[in-house]
């Protein structure tokens, strides 16, 4: 059963992806990133971690979908990408980068391999805020600066607006 | 006759979807007769005693009308976009508990399972608004998803005061929680994030004086003005059963749920007593104030609503790390 | 069983009658299209070009900002179940991690970024 459904679900993050990849139309592509990003939530949540799965939905199926599409709405008026691609010869270095990326997944696969699953780690919302509080304190308060330069990056973009 | 399981969860699930139909369907009737006796009408009346049937009407009327789909549209996303926008609508009364152990799925991140699937309605809305290749339909999708998104964080951080105050994410555990005294009763924290709850659920519903979305003078029916037939009806029933689920969240997080006087089988009833109270507050306000600009709503959610419900979480958070005198 | 396995079956349920109800729609309603009839509802006028068009900067900046507030919402979450346990210092990291924010937000309300143009 549980096999079952992580099969069905890793194909529809696949399919999804592959959607995105293909399609030429944009705007059809931001709802296949959804998909997969409802997808790779359920698959978070397969693994146990339940709070990080419904923050994937809240973060990125929803505020980075929607930053995607007004980005997309602003710079591609029109259905379809057009023209010629301006940055062609990019196309070529996709497979080696591709196959980089592959092996290194593969390595870590092999890597864990056999270890099983981990012991229950702060799974649960109460006992990841124990952990960022005690552990990862430093890094926690850092990205509020993280957010900051977020913030100071769209008052550059506003003050650029032309008109 | 014990079922399996499974069977009994199907089972569960079917009656949820029937009784949620159910309440959108008369909660339709009710808003239009309580805007009716504000405005000295009698609303419906003719089809069945006191117009009870118009709802049934309506549904039939509308599964028989013609379905038109423009030739500009983009038929893919035209055609899902009512089934987008109606299951984040109605999945969200999955986690509802109506009385103690009465509900779905309890889940123990309750308050957050809803928070982040009603947030999902905007994909269904913007697939609405870009699928129909209308103009009217397009400035309202961009400018619905603009003020969901802008409303959405004033709401969360609101809904979380009472998280705070019950120091669980668990719906059953938040009605447990106010059994000495409901959150809305709180002084003054309670009063205002209810407040703050009931301002932001008006924006992110849409709803006037926050309707710049439909804005019918300019936008003739917003981002569904292409919809017809059953399409139009899927589309309303998300809308409504959006707006139903959010007051029975109200009344739960800020009215003490199902707590009530009286038998433990009169919970359900007391809930959703309350919830059509948030609801009828709601309908009072949408049928007393105009439409306000839409510079004035964003200012309104980015300059006003974010910071003092921040504040306010903040504040609540203070006092009850305080009280609880816990130091780690 | 999974806690989850209910509102996968409700979200099953759901799509199901939504699909119903359009099939049957589909079987008892009248079709008689014309080009007029297809044509996009513009209040009367004949549609020029496509609904397509760029949108101005001013959504994406709203969405830009949102990020920001949404992630901070998703840190507050889990923080909001542990106070009680963790008290005071609790709040102070957070305190701390929201002023910080705030002077963000302070200073672009200053520059009228959080202005609608």
């Amino acid at each position: 059963m549980a096999r079952a459904a992580f099969v069905l679900v890793a194909l529809l993050a696949v399919g999804a992806a592959l959607g995105l990849v293909i399609k030429k139309n944009v705007i059809h592509g931001a709802m296949f990133l959804v998909v997969n990003m409802a997808s790779i939530a359920a698959l978070y949540y397969m693994l146990g971690a339940e709070f990080l799965a419904v923050a994937q939905i809240v973060v990125y199926a929803g505020a980075i979908m929607v930053l995607f599409i007004f980005a997309i709405m602003f710079l591609i008026p029109g259905k379809d990408e057009t023209g010629p691609d301006p940055r062609r010869w990019q196309r070529a270095l996709a497979l080696p980068l591709g196959a980089l990326l592959l092996i290194l997944l593969l390595a870590v696969v092999a890597a864990v391999r056999g270890t099983g699953p981990p012991a229950a780690g702060p799974a649960t919302s109460g006992a990841l805020y124990r952990a960022l509080l005690t552990d990862y304190l430093l890094p926690f308060e850092l990205t509020s600066i993280l957010l900051l330069a977020a913030i100071v990056g769209v008052m550059v973009l506003a003050k650029r607006r032309p008109g | 006759m014990t079922l399996p399981p499974i069977a009994q969860t199907a089972v569960a699930a079917f009656v949820l979807l029937n009784v949620v139909i159910g309440l959108v369907t008369y909660v339709t009737l009710l808003e239009r007769k309580f805007a009716a006796r504000m405005q000295s009408r009698i609303g419906p009346y003719y089809v069945g005693p006191h117009g009870l049937l118009q709802p049934i009407a309506d549904a039939l009327k509308l599964m028989m009308k013609e379905d038109v789909v423009p030739s500009s549209a983009d038929r893919w996303v035209y055609n899902l976009a009512p089934i987008a926008f109606l299951v984040p609508c109605v999945l969200i009364f999955a986690t509802l508990p109506f009385a103690p152990g009465l509900g779905l799925a309890d889940l123990n991140i309750g308050v957050l399972f809803f928070l982040a699937v009603s947030s999902l309605e905007i994909v269904g809305l913007f697939m609405g608004g870009w699928g129909s290749n209308n103009k009217y339909a397009m400035l309202s999708a961009m400018r619905g998803v603009n003020q969901i998104i802008s409303y959405d964080l004033p709401f969360v951080f609101a809904a979380l005061v009472p998280v705070v105050l019950a120091g669980s994410l668990q719906l059953s555990a938040i009605v447990t929680a106010q059994q000495g005294l409901w959150f809305a009763a709180y002084p003054v924290i309670g009063q205002l994030g209810f407040i703050a709850y009931l301002v932001a659920t008006l924006a992110a519903e849409n709803r006037v004086p926050f309707d710049i979305l439909e804005a019918e003078s300019e936008l003739v029916a917003g981002f569904r003005v292409e919809y017809s037939g059953m399409k139009f009806a899927l589309i309303q029933l998300g809308e409504y059963a959006h707006i139903i689920a959010t007051s029975y969240l109200g009344a739960l997080l800020f009215l003490g749920g199902w707590l009530g006087p009286g038998p433990a089988w009169l919970g359900a009833g007391w809930f959703t007593l309350k919830a059509m109270l948030v609801f009828l507050l709601l309908t009072w306000v949408r049928w007393s104030f105009v439409r306000i600009r839409v510079d004035q709503i964003l200012a309104i959610s980015w300059k006003l609503m974010l910071p003092a419900t921040v504040l306010l979480l903040l504040v609540t958070a203070f006092w009850v790390a305080w009280r609880s005198g816990g130091g780690a | 069983m999974s806690a989850y396995l209910p509102v996968a079956i409700f979200a099953a349920f759901i799509v199901a009658f939504a699909v119903v109800s359009l099939a049957v729609a589909w079987l008892l309603r009248p079709s008689r299209p014309d080009p007029v009839k297809l044509m996009n509802y513009e209040c009367g006028a004949e549609p020029i070009g496509s609904a397509w068009v760029q949108v101005p900067l001013g959504f994406y900046l709203v969405a830009l900002i949102f990020i920001v507030f949404d992630t901070l919402a998703v840190f507050m979450i889990p923080w909001a179940l542990v106070l009680r346990t963790a008290g005071l210092p609790a709040f102070w990291v957070m305190a701390g991690f929201v002023g910080i924010i705030g002077l963000g937000w302070l200073y672009a309300y200053r520059e009228g970024v959080l202005e609608w143009k």
